[in-house]
């Protein structure tokens, strides 16, 4: 059983105690620990079940890569699914559950799939799933979703803040172990901007667990030292618990800093942020990210006690944890040794050491040999005994079918099937790798490295990540990246002697995917490849065997490396056993990508700060306060947000747009439309411009009069529309719609700069620089004259005209232009003036009855009037003519933005969709919004749509239903009859009429 | 993420500065064109592997528009010039040859 040994653990404070829960039990640890050593000195081995076949499993590692101990941390707003319990620091009153199992840790149903583990094999979820249909919903999804998922996802919002963060740094350099702090040093002293990040909270890296002699100091003298003078480089940031997770184009970055996970105080919500996403540009990134410890590939290898070599000493030496009192150590390398030596010292019993290779002939099996440990060569473990824990091993011979030799009791064993090199950040930009046939593993390929804007290569490798595991090759390694980074960027790094490292010389590995070679189905069935996703030799095996060749495909049909540890175990070994399946070599079954982020981030970090009301700005108009004060039901219209209707109290809201709308017509209303887009145009070029952009011919428009006008892409579709106001000769004011205006902006500054340079044109986009009002009704005039200071009569202001001068000492323009039918004035004065306008209007217009009215009323008065709203009748596929604007499109002009493309014959056809008006046979009857006309049968039998409902509203004013649609060749079907189903019992009748559905001639805007 | 910098404002700006905006030195088909020739300016795009031409919008920067020479295989940027232009300027094609010096512009 794993427990908290007397003394060591130099990362833990044995006089601070600290107390937390898992699983709802109060445990406690020393401050230092972290939720996996904390556990393990608890005597608490089991720390999970595994994903499919819910399988007792423990912690494997001791850092990022873990797989499977998994933990839920914190509760309700804080709750967090899926955290490594080897990267969580310990600290008081933390709260932590486990996952994957019910109804508890120790007694689990879901265990029967491991029963049943014959039939979930790889690809079991495309196999089983396609028949029969019916037992989805009964079987297949309830019980999916009973026992699937890894963690629970959180039922409470995040409470926490989270924030981004901009840096920039000449040499970045990712890890801090004993390459990257030399690298770091070396840039450092070089005069290089520095920024050193190390995910955990130490620097130090291995050096911390693993004695290393450093020009004949010790590894803690040289850390110390080292450690010492980065500091106190000015151009030198060193940043601990900031993971490097991404590395992207032209040097670009992300770290994942977590500043408050480790503390006990810390307040959500409160001073600080809890993660930092940052953001980071480099010239030169080094990544020292180090290597990682295999495992091996025998049965019974995910039961809880059996640990990654390296991790059993690193629990010993940092916390002071021991996974077990009796250690068996399997190995293919001399690596392991010093794990068996480390627990040897520690006081702990190693009863065997199984070493595949033949000879173990190195200081460190001599060491290891000295201290008395058995060492059997040629030999490995044929299985492991034990369900919740291990209670002994099976060895065997390596190189046989897996025939028991020997039984050996033990509580703990280590494995270790060699390193690879940490090569994600490398590659997730494109750098390349190549197989290093000796250290069997893939290695970084200096020469072809992620290249830069300058076609240069922007990252090196350090140390172990560039496949230089042994102390004595790191540190020239990490000299010479630190000092070439320097290098190419301009800087004169030293050329003095490098220091030298010295640890025991090691002999080769033997590269062991599958333990024992020849291992049976039964054996082979019980070794896990891929732990968090339950991956086995057998499944990876299958894939081959079922035709799955490409690592890429093999990776999906089986899961393997598809977790959230995305295979960091196990993907070497995975496709090892994929090329020998294969017949092929590893290299060229060659890796799966890698792809940011190294270990899952936050979504709050994610987002940062653009969290609720800082999501997207919100847009608001000048007399928004007055809006909100007084009843408006809020709508959101592109960025901005407009009363829909201003409700009075006891009404219904569509009481209150029919009460807005006969106001209007009967009276006056007012409309806020400041939100419409306003683009001055101006230059000698611009009516020549204008009738590029438009539709119309835009340069027969006289100044001070206003024109409809309407704006195509070059495909020929209808893209925004408005009232062109010319104001002067050479200056133009373009109304674009609520939504369009930044679009249309953007548009013309396109043409402009990018076909029509040569035009001497200016744009400027003053949508927010005018408030606007719509005074509407036949008391508009009335109402404006009472403010005083213009002529507005009939003669002063004709239709379609545009003054300017002052109304109540506010300088305005108003332009008479009409999109209710009603006489209609629009008045823009400077936004700072819009409030003052709006409360003099209201309360001068109090005797004649003003109402505000919102955007609901606007629309239905638009369509009681047939007038088009670009996105109802358009959506992108629509031109001018199929809504019966053809008038607004100019025959004359020789070249507009779509007019070749409205000479296409598609474009032209007459049975296209076209825009009519539809009255349904009971008036009281509103056709749903997209409802779809049907006549005949369609090529499958189904009833064929033949256009659909864009506007559908109940008209006050003509106290019935109206309606517009896009109807194929509607604009001869006038008066026949539609059909339009709306549910299996339900069908719509409607007669296709004139859209324009309200004076029709036009007499009550022109008066 | 590119790192890009706008001939006009000379800022070096971080790829979500500006917005792409397909294709450079398309040339525009209007009326009278035939419908091959407008079908190809309207959808027929080059997608090379190499040496590409790019049109970029200094969109949260002084908002104009210029033309990136770039590699979309090593991601590098030769360089970039004012859109104003029908033709590759000769300092692009020199920045270019340098690099690659096999490669020769389209006629």
């Amino acid at each position: 059983m794993s427990t908290r040994i007397k003394s060591g653990g130099r990362l833990i404070d044995r006089t601070r105690k600290v107390s937390f829960t898992f699983n709802g039990s109060r445990l406690s640890g020393f401050s230092g620990d972290t939720l996996a050593s904390a556990l393990l000195g608890s005597g608490q081995t089991l720390m999970g079940r595994s994903f499919k076949y819910h399988r007792p499993r423990g912690v494997v590692g001791a850092g990022s890569e873990e797989p499977n101990a998994l933990m839920g941390l914190g509760q309700g707003p804080t709750f967090e699914p899926n955290q490594r319990a080897t990267t969580a620091e310990l600290h008081d009153g933390l709260q932590a559950e486990s996952q994957n199992h019910w109804p508890s840790l120790s007694i689990d149903v879901g265990v029967v799939n491991a029963a049943l583990s014959r039939f979930f094999p790889a690809g079991f979820y495309y196999k089983t799933f396609m028949a029969p249909r019916a037992a989805w919903k009964h079987v297949f999804e309830p019980v999916i979703r009973k026992t699937a998922g890894l963690g629970k996802a959180p039922t409470e919002a995040d409470a926490d803040r989270y924030e981004h963060f901009y840096a920039y740094a000449d040499v970045l350099v990712i890890g801090a172990g004993m390459a990257g702090l030399q690298a770091a040093l070396e840039a450092g002293r070089a005069g290089a901007r520095v920024l050193l990040v190390e995910q955990t909270p130490h620097l130090g890296g291995r050096l911390l667990s693993d004695e290393v002699e450093i020009d004949e100091e010790t590894s803690d003298a040289w850390l110390s030292r080292t450690i010492a003078e980065l500091q106190a480089l000015p151009n030198v940031e060193i940043r601990t618990r900031l993971m490097g997770a991404g590395v992207y184009d032209h040097g670009y970055v992300t770290g994942y800093e977590r500043l408050t996970d480790h503390m006990s105080d810390h307040m959500p919500g409160g001073e600080g942020p809890r993660h930092r996403l940052w953001r980071i540009r480099a010239d030169r990134i080094v990544t020292a990210t180090g290597a990682m410890e295999r495992p091996l590939a025998f049965a019974g290898n995910d039961v809880p006690g059996v640990m990654l070599a390296a991790a059993l000493r690193d629990y010993v030496a940092l916390y002071g944890v021991t996974a077990g009192d009796r250690t068996v150590i399997v190995t293919n390398n001399d690596d392991a040794y010093r794990t068996a030596i480390a627990l040897k010292r520690a006081g702990l019993e190693v009863p065997v050491i199984l070493d595949t290779r033949d000879a173990a002939i190195g200081p460190l099996p001599r060491q290891a040999r000295d201290l008395g440990i058995r060492v059997e060569l040629g030999k490995g473990i044929a299985t492991v005994k034990g369900g919740k824990k291990v209670e002994a091993v099976e060895i065997c011979s390596q190189a046989g079918e897996g025939s028991v030799l020997e039984t050996i009791p033990c509580d703990a064993v280590a494995m270790s099937g060699g390193w690879s090199p940490v090569v994600h950040l490398w590659s997730h930009c494109g750098g390349k790798l190549v197989w290093d046939t000796d250290q069997s593993h893939f290695r970084p390929d200096p020469d072809r490295p992620p290249t830069g804007h300058d076609g240069a290569g922007f990252v090196l490798t350090a140390g172990a990540a560039s496949g230089a595991l042994h102390a004595a090759d790191t540190m020239p390694d990490a000299v010479a990246a630190g000092r070439r980074a320097a290098r190419e960027l301009g800087f004169t790094p030293s050329d003095t002697t490098a220091p030298t490292a010295n640890a025991e010389a090691e002999e080769p590995l033997q590269p062991v995917w599958m333990m024992p070679a020849g291992a049976s189905y039964k054996l082979r069935s019980k070794a896990f490849l891929d732990f968090q996703n339950d991956v086995k030799v057998s499944d990876v095996q299958l894939a081959a065997r079922e035709g799955f060749e490409s690592v890429e495909h093999a990776k999906r049909y089986t899961t393997l490396g598809m977790a959230t540890d995305q295979g960091k175990l196990s993907n070497i070994n995975g496709l090892a056993v994929l090329a020998d399946s294969l017949g092929t070599t590893i290299p060229q079954v060659g890796t799966t990508t890698f792809r940011p982020p190294y270990t899952p981030i936050s979504m709050g970090s994610i987002a940062g700060a653009a969290r609720g009301p800082l999501f997207k700005p919100l847009r608001k108009s000048p007399m928004d306060d007055w809006h909100d004060a007084n009843g408006a039901v809020w709508e959101p219209v592109a960025d901005w947000r407009r009363p829909y209707t201003y409700l009075r109290e006891g009404e219904a809201q569509h009481e209150a747009v029919h009460r807005e709308i006969r106001n209007t017509r009967g009276n006056v209303g007012v409309l806020d439309a400041s939100t419409l887009g306003k683009i001055v145009v101006q230059g000698p070029d611009a009516a020549k411009f204008l009738d590029l952009i438009y539709t119309n011919m835009m340069s027969s428009l006289k100044p001070g009069r206003c024109r409809y006008g309407l704006m195509c892409t070059e495909n020929g579709f209808l893209f925004d529309d408005g009232v062109v106001v010319r104001l002067a000769e050479d200056k133009f004011l373009c109304h674009t719609t609520s939504g369009g205006s930044d679009r249309v902006h953007a548009w013309m500054e396109e043409w402009l700069q990018t076909e029509w340079w040569a035009l001497d044109v200016y744009t400027a986009n003053v949508t927010e620089q005018y408030a606007q009002i719509a005074v509407v009704g036949p008391k508009a005039r009335q109402l404006l004259e009472s403010l005083g200071g213009m002529d507005l009569s009939r003669e002063g202001l004709s239709f379609m005209g545009m003054a300017e001068g002052d109304l109540a000492g506010i300088p305005a323009r108003v332009f008479r232009i009409s999109f209710s039918g009603e006489l209609s004035y629009e008045v823009a004065v400077p936004a700072c003036y819009g409030r003052a306008l709006w409360d003099l209007l209201m309360q001068h217009g109090a005797p004649l009855g003003v109402m505000p009215y919102g955007t609901e009323a606007l629309h239905v008065m638009r369509a009681e009037k047939g007038f088009i709203m670009i996105g109802d009748e358009t959506d992108g596929t629509v031109t001018p003519h199929d809504l019966a604007l053809g008038w607004a499109v100019s025959k004359k002009k020789q070249d507009f933005i779509g007019k070749r493309a409205l000479e296409r014959p598609d474009l032209i056809r007459p049975d296209r969709k076209q825009l009519v008006g539809l009255a349904t046979q009971d008036p009281a009857t509103v056709l749903p919004d997209g409802a779809h006309a049907v006549a005949g049968s369609n090529e499958y039998g189904g009833p064929k749509t033949i256009g659909h409902v864009t506007s559908t509203y109940y008209s006050p004013t003509l106290d019935r239903s109206i309606a517009m649609a896009l109807i194929e060749g509607g604009a001869n079907r006038m008066g026949e009859v539609l059909e339009f189903p709306v549910d299996s019992q339900t069908v719509i009748r409607a007669t296709i009429v004139d859209p324009v559905f309200y004076d029709k001639a036009g007499e009550r805007q022109d008066v | 993420m590119l790192r890009l910098t706008c001939p006009y404002c000379g800022v070096t700006g971080e790829e979500t500065e500006f917005h792409p905006g397909g294709e450079a030195h398309l040339t525009r088909s209007g009326p009278g064109a035939t419908d091959e020739a407008f079908r190809d300016y309207l959808f027929q795009r080059r997608n090379p592997r190499g040496v590409h031409f790019e049109r970029w919008h200094h969109q949260y920067g002084c908002g104009k528009w210029f033309h990136a020479a770039r590699c979309t295989l090593t991601l590098e940027v030769f360089g970039t010039y004012t859109a104003q232009t029908a033709v590759i300027p000769e300092h692009i094609i020199d920045a270019i040859q340098s690099r690659r010096p096999d490669w020769r512009p389209e006629a």
